[in-house]
């Protein structure tokens, strides 16, 4: 379970991790807009070199942002290879019927593959530096427009943390059913594939009622303390949004104009 | 006498209409404010299922309860609500929060209470139950005992008028369950704060005003801890009880009736 890198938090105190998460998720996701606008080597590189700051910036370990791209190198691949195929132009290299490897072909495929890796890049810098709980309020305020719409982006909030904070709770859980399970006598992990998957009922059953369970008792629990949805509620998280943010969305400005110059 | 704070009629609850056994049938009691109550009964003999009730969680098939004067209805359980404050038994399903002083403050955000509020008011209730430096931890990595503090916190932090306790104390170690007993005490004095405390320690329950005593459902008996103790003998009774008892079956000249520590330690040392 340890594997899963992708939306992990590392603790740390590093200017990234100190950045309030709605500039964070901002420019995270107005990186990703402004990926578009690159379109020659001058632009990849500028972007690429910001990327690599970034990540630097973090403290997080080179190694660890690969693990993370690692589950989705398959996608990738794939896309890339549908490029390279499929784009026709330049020098033509090979060719066979519909399938040609052409100069751009090659150059797009080699593009396609930054824009993906910096995508993940950026977005696990978000993830690895923010506190789940901050991400949630992060999301919760980019998400306020909405609410004149009738949606319920508080109690959609609301549920998402509840969530993050039962996903230890939950592991543990699994922990212990395998164990008692193994206790008696269930063997995980061994047999054909079948098998292996019929091993897992014993898990998943009690599992689900014991969730179910709690998630009554928890609802009690809010009940009691007075929760109503709908209701305004006050908030004892505090935001702070300090001159290290608008300096942050600045650069992301600066940013876009460079690019809009390098562009051809 | 001023009017009973928690007034009971003829409460009757099943969980399953289909079933004729009632979980609990006709009780009938009434708290003064301040009043320390302790509920006694077997596993099974419905005590959660009465405190759920007085919180409104649950609806009587029959019968009345009146919260301050109030009738508990559908209606105005939210207003009640804010009188009444329950603490469950197991304190693992409680937590809302991620960090024992988020969990504390997520009754007052429900108030919408501004910010600077709420930051005293989780201090000052941290610092009673002694959690003050476990104020940023996980709530779910803390022991049984931690949790049930940070559990009794949430509900200090509301101020309520009455605080129902159901077994909320259970996994404390005796020492920090005196000085949570103790904590409670004071507040139970200087707020006439009414407690109501489902418990299967006897020596707790020997200091309550009242022993409401539950068996199959209905109510065995109702009264002071003395009228209690010496009628009732199948329970197991406190340790100074049980020290009346051995010396009467001693044959030697003890007196009839059950007392309390102070007064057989005069009667001892007399």
């Amino acid at each position: 379970m340890n594997k899963l890198i992708l939306g992990r938090y590392f603790p740390g105190d590093s200017l990234i991790h100190q950045l309030d998460a709605r500039a964070k998720l901002t420019s995270a996701i107005y990186f990703i807009v402004i990926l578009f606008l690159a379109n020659n080597w001058q632009t990849y590189l500028l972007l690429a070199v910001f990327t690599i700051l970034v990540m630097f910036l973090t403290n997080v370990r080179l190694r660890i942002y690969i693990r993370g791209v690692r589950p989705l190198i398959w996608l990738i691949l794939f896309t890339v290879c549908l490029q390279i195929l499929f784009t026709s132009g330049g020098k033509i290299y090979f060719s066979w019927g519909p399938i040609t490897i052409s100069h751009f072909g090659l150059i797009n495929g080699f593009y396609i593959f930054c824009r993906f890796v910096m995508i993940i890049f950026i977005s696990t810098v978000v993830t690895f530096t923010t506190k789940p709980m901050d991400l949630t309020d992060g999301i919760n305020f980019l998400l306020q427009p909405l609410r004149k719409l009738k949606v319920p982006v508080d109690e959609f909030s609301l549920m998402l943390s509840i969530a993050l904070r039962f996903v230890p709770t939950l592991l543990d859980e699994t922990q212990k059913i395998m164990d008692a399970q193994r206790a008696r006598g269930v063997v995980f992990g061994e047999g054909s594939l079948v098998r292996q998957m019929k091993t897992l009922v014993p898990i998943f059953i009690p599992l689900f009622t014991s969730s179910l369970n709690r998630s009554e008792e928890m609802a009690n629990a809010m009940e009691v303390r007075g929760y109503q949805s709908g209701k305004p509620r006050s908030s004892y998280r505090q935001r702070k949004w300090q001159l290290k943010d608008t300096v942050s969305l600045v650069i992301m400005f600066i940013l876009t104009f460079s690019l809009l110059v390098l562009r051809t | 006498m001023a009017s009973p704070i928690i007034e009971v009629q003829d409460l009757s609850f099943k969980y399953d209409q289909r079933n004729n056994e009632n979980i609990l049938t006709d009780i009938s009691f009434s708290i003064q404010q301040g009043d320390w109550v302790a509920i006694l009964g077997n596993n099974g003999s419905g005590k959660s299922t009465l405190a759920k009730l007085l919180v409104g969680l649950l609806s009587p098939q029959a019968g009345q309860i009146m919260i301050a004067g109030n009738p508990l209805t559908e209606e105005t359980k939210w207003e009640i609500r804010q009188h009444i404050a329950l603490v469950f038994q197991n304190p693992e399903n409680q937590f809302i929060g991620t960090t024992v002083e988020e969990d504390v403050a997520f009754g007052l955000e429900n108030q919408n209470i501004p910010f600077s509020m709420m930051k005293t008011k989780v201090d000052e209730v941290l610092d009673l139950v002694g959690m003050t430096p476990f104020r940023k931890a996980d709530p779910s990595r803390l022991s049984g005992g931690q949790k049930q503090r940070v559990a009794i916190a949430s509900v200090l932090a509301l101020d309520p008028d009455i605080i129902v306790l159901d077994e909320a104390l259970v996994m404390l170690d005796p020492k920090s369950r005196r000085e949570i007993l103790a904590t409670l005490t004071q507040i139970q004095m200087t707020k006439q704060t009414t407690i109501l405390s489902i418990t299967h320690d006897m020596d707790e329950a020997m200091f309550a005003d009242q022993i409401i005593l539950l068996e199959n459902g209905r109510i065995k008996q109702i009264g002071t801890p003395t009228e209690v103790f010496s009628k009732i003998t199948h329970l197991e009774p406190p340790f100074v009880e049980k020290l009346r008892r051995t010396l009467q079956q001693k044959k030697r000249q003890v007196p009839e009736m059950f007392l309390t520590e102070d007064e057989m330690v005069k009667w001892l040392c007399k």
